[in-house]
């Protein structure tokens, strides 16, 4: 059976999941089109600083006065953006690198799950915080460069470097369903037939890997977004005026004192990714139950 | 067995290599200095003050110099905490660290293994599905979320716990807990499962058949192997809290390792830069090379070429 079909049955069997997909298309819907409803900008400022949740601010409003709401919904965009644009950059990588091992095989293969194995155990976002922190005003440059100068640097960094910490259980995986799909008749007798090596990986054995490349692509995109706020929330993400959810989160988290409780400049992004987050594990959980050849956990 | 040790060590060597030469080069090749981050200095001053820090010279020629030092472990004079050697730095916060982190992973492998055994015995009841949702939200909230809004709750609104530092027990309480939560929850995820296929295994079978009672093949059979796979979810494990320990450091105000490096690498120092990342990498090597001889060791089925 198709994929897509597995998915969709699977949908409608489990009701959970399917509120956790209307709570993922929701979110990304109001990313999409939030920012321009609300009738606020995310980046004007005005005097009515750190007004608690209203009917006019129905988020509140933040320190230089912007609507939170807005600035919600433009930071669920970049964050969004950023998941899903690092998880195509994982995904291409750990596809492409997992196939080639678990087909390759042999000596190939065991040098190349050696490097894996080693950059498992270094402490990949610090080396990212290096990365980010160092090359912004290069890649800066080079954007100019390529008249892409607005598109800003830290975005691509942030995509790159984080797609490129996440493609490691990917490549795994597929490694690993690659070198039992290899050996099966169709694939054996693809082969016989003299077909291309090339070929063989596209047309015959990819098909084969969507399932579960679906279930770690689900699972990825959560990933990346936690990395990605970790970083705005250390100062290391997108830059203001912009906003991400990490960036809201740190300025929540830093407006608190022991005098007056700003909780909705943390409650509401917070609890946004939160909840975003949960609803993508939830879906990711759920599909490997049913797309996961490995079997039920 | 041996020759697994080995080589590791070995190829742990040129890894390290590899990581601390990259730091320090990025450090010094990317526009700024750790002299003058704000205001500028006159040049005959940023002259001498390169000259002191013995980073004057083409790159090449300080980071050779920097490389010659730390063959000999000497780790250079911090840029930032001016006349503090990086070797001194890390005396006094890798123990703060180590501390933080040794109690969290403590406190998820006590909630965590207790959580998954419960909820594996109860397989598809309503406890188990509670538990293993309780578990995935575990995993969501981001400790940058969990952290502040707890410390929120507990420390400006009900004023139980102190806000921020380090010293006093009841310091230690809201960090660890917001650095152990998503290890927790990953490990009672892992202990559910393990010890379901565990649960299903021929001796299992054999050990309630001659009429043990069921504690007792809990405990004294089925969780002893269930836990194992714990051993290799270990070096992820202590990586995440290593990382999770700069947030929670830089929001809790404790002087561990993790501010340090970011303060370090937000003023371009390449000394302590390098040296963070230096004892960060070697440390997470070593603690993985250990779960691999311990799973080795204890785990019959797991053969290690």
């Amino acid at each position: 059976m198709k994929t897509f079909q597995i998915v969709l049955r699977t949908l409608v069997q489990k009701p959970w999941l399917m509120l956790c997909a209307g709570i993922v298309i929701s979110v990304v819907l109001l990313a999409l089109i939030g920012p321009h409803l609300t009738g606020y900008n995310y980046a004007a400022i005005s005097d009515t600083s750190l007004q608690s949740p209203s009917f006019a601010h129905w988020f509140g409003t933040d320190l230089n006065g912007r609507d939170l709401l807005t600035r919600t919904l433009y930071g669920a965009r970049m964050s969004l953006l950023v998941a899903a644009l690092g998880t195509f950059v994982s995904l291409t990588v750990g596809v492409s690198y997992g196939m080639i091992s678990g087909y390759m095989g042999g000596r190939v293969d065991s040098i190349m799950m050696r490097l894996v194995e080693i950059l498992y155990s270094l402490p990949s976002l610090i080396l990212v915080i290096i990365l980010v922190a160092t090359l912004e005003k290069p890649v800066t440059a080079a954007l100019q460069h390529l008249w892409l100068g607005s598109i800003p640097p830290r975005l691509v960094l942030l995509v790159v470097f984080l797609g490129l910490t996440e493609w490691l259980t990917m490549a795994r995986i597929i490694r690993g369903q690659t070198l039992v799909l290899k050996e099966q008749a169709f694939i054996q007798a693809s082969a016989a037939l003299g077909q291309a090596h090339g070929r063989l990986l596209f047309r015959h054995l990819l098909p084969n890997l969507s399932g579960i490349i679906l279930v770690y692509l689900t699972l990825t995109i959560p990933a990346i977004m936690i990395d990605e706020a970790f970083l705005s929330f250390l100062g290391l993400g997108v830059q203001p005026p912009q906003a991400s959810w990490g960036t809201l989160i740190a300025d929540g988290a830093g407006a608190i004192n022991p005098i007056q409780l700003y909780w909705w400049l943390l409650l509401f992004p917070g609890g946004m990714m939160t909840m975003t987050l949960l609803a993508l594990n939830f879906l990711g959980d759920g599909l490997r139950d049913t797309l996961d050849p490995r079997g039920k956990k | 067995m041996t020759t697994l040790i080995l080589r590791r060590l070995i190829l742990a060597i040129p890894t390290l290599f590899i990581v601390v030469s990259l730091t320090f080069l990025l450090m010094r090749w990317a526009p700024g200095n750790p002299f003058s981050n704000e205001r500028k200095i006159p040049p005959e001053i940023l002259a001498e003050l390169e000259k002191q820090y013995d980073l004057n010279g083409t790159v090449t020629s300080q980071y050779l110099r920097y490389m010659g030092k730390l063959v000999h472990g000497d780790l250079s004079i911090s840029t930032q905490y001016r006349n503090r050697t990086v070797n001194d730095i890390l005396a006094q916060a890798l123990p703060v660290s180590v501390l933080l982190g040794g109690l969290a992973y403590l406190l998820a492998l006590m909630i965590g293994i207790p959580l998954g055994a419960y909820a594996a015995v109860r397989q598809d009841q309503k406890a188990d599905r509670l538990a293993m949702l309780a578990a995935l939200l575990g995993l969501s909230v981001p400790s940058f979320v969990l952290a502040p809004l707890l410390v929120m709750l507990f420390g400006v609104k009900l004023h139980w716990l102190p806000v921020a530092g380090w010293g006093s027990p009841d310091q230690i309480i809201l960090p660890v807990f917001c650095l152990a939560i998503p290890f927790a929850a990953a490990i009672a995820r892992l202990t559910r499962g393990s010890l379901l296929d565990v649960l299903n295994l021929d001796f299992i079978r054999t050990a309630r058949a001659k009429g043990l009672p069921e504690e007792e093949v809990l405990y004294r059979h089925a969780l002893k192997i269930a836990i194992l796979p714990l051993i290799s979810y270990s070096g992820p494990a202590l990586a995440g809290i290593l990382t999770g320990s700069l947030v929670i450091e830089t929001l809790f105000d404790i002087p561990g390792i993790g501010r340090f490096f970011i303060n370090s690498v937000l003023n371009r120092d390449p000394m302590m830069s390098a040296g963070v990342i230096l004892v960060f990498s070697a440390f997470l090597l070593f603690m993985n090379l250990v779960s691999d001889v311990l799973i080795s060791l204890l785990d019959r089925r797991v053969k290690i070429e």
